[in-house]
């Protein structure tokens, strides 16, 4: 049986694709046969972060409307034998994900695969609901920022009253926290909030803390996704974050600012 | 900050944040109490307050309602305030 992971956060572009990217990549790493689905059906966008844009021949509504099988579906990344991409399609009716195609879908992934990782479209319509409902581990992912925190505690009610383990009544889902788009100097400036801050607020475990890294966009750029930048900060951050999702005790990394030598203290550099 | 910031024409307003999770406290509770609830409660609120009002003149931010759940039951909570001396309509 497959582990369901829904990467949600209700505010848009905070990073839930870049890190649905990273954490199907990580775990696929680690030895784990994985898939990733992206569930923005009409908008879809993790194959172009995944880099196998060019290989879409059939997609996840065609699986379901029974178009296509899920081999013929799914594309297997070029860089790693045990991760599979099942992308979204780009037709504009909404409701083609209907409730029992996803549950056939994720049934017969589950027989095959480790881990099943659904990217979450924003916001709390049909595909955000559809992605979230049949999770077991959801990974909320947060900007330290007014409007997102206040998002991901809307999804959150959601998570805990609208996804079929709520339903069923059975164990609820659990909820882990990823702060993204961290920036220790402005935190340390007192202009955004703080891991701390954002923890009180939302009372989650905390998976990991992202910081704002210009590696995410040149790794988009070239649609690698940004856990192979193993230089980068925001790579090793989230190879962290896989670790730590697979029961690793690692310490939070990128929480303050790198010490200033005294010339770059005296001018501000 | 750097020696020379101190000079700069632009500083950034300190304690931003601070201000955010206040905000954002509040926020957070007041949209919690809301979650849970039956989505008729403000038109019940409104229609109670039509009701006593054609007999008392109040105000229309007397009336509360609230909404509770526990275990075993669930609590409707009607708060009605009246003035201190009801001035009858009829």
């Amino acid at each position: 049986m497959a582990k369901i992971i829904v990467i949600t956060s209700g505010k848009g572009g905070v990073g839930k694709t870049t890190t649905s990217a990273s954490l199907a990549m990580g775990l696929a790493q680690k030895g784990k046969r994985t898939v990733v689905i992206d569930f923005d059906v009409g908008l879809r966008n993790l194959d172009l972060i995944m880099g196998c844009e060019r290989r879409v021949v059939y997609d996840f509504v065609n699986v379901i409307n029974n178009e296509a099988s899920l081999s013929q579906a799914l594309i297997r990344d070029k860089r790693c034998d045990l991760l599979y991409v099942l992308p979204a399609s780009q037709t504009r009716d909404k409701d083609a994900l209907t409730k029992e195609g996803v549950a056939r879908v994720l049934e017969e992934l589950s027989a095959n695969y480790d881990f099943v990782i659904c990217d979450s479209p924003a916001g709390i319509e049909h595909g955000a609901t559809m992605a979230m409902y049949f999770a077991d581990d959801a990974v909320v992912v947060t900007n330290p920022e007014v409007s997102s925190v206040r998002d991901s505690d809307r999804m959150l009610g959601i998570l805990s009253s609208k996804s079929r383990r709520a339903e069923m009544n059975e164990e609820p889902i659990r909820e882990f926290l990823l702060l993204t788009r961290y920036d220790p100097a402005r935190v340390q400036n007192g202009e955004m909030l703080s891991v701390d801050d954002v923890q009180e607020i939302l009372a989650l475990k905390l998976l990991g803390i992202i910081p704002e890294s210009k590696a995410v966009l040149t790794a988009s750029n070239s649609g690698t996704p940004v856990i192979l930048d193993r230089e980068s900060d925001a790579g090793q951050a989230y190879s962290d974050m896989v670790a730590r999702y697979l029961g690793d005790e690692v310490p939070h990394r990128f929480l303050h600012t790198e010490k200033k030598g005294f010339l770059s203290r005296l001018f501000g550099g | 900050m750097g020696l020379l910031d101190y000079f700069r024409a632009t500083q950034p307003i300190p304690g931003s944040a601070t201000v955010a999770k206040e905000r954002l406290q509040i926020l957070v509770a007041h949209d919690r109490a809301a979650r849970g609830c039956p989505s008729y409660l403000p038109q019940l609120q409104t229609e109670i307050l039509a009701v006593i009002r054609k007999y008392i003149d109040i105000d229309m931010n007397a009336v509360t309602v609230s909404y509770e759940q526990s275990d075993a039951h669930e609590v409707l909570e009607l708060n009605i305030i009246l003035p201190d001396s009801p001035t009858p309509l009829r």
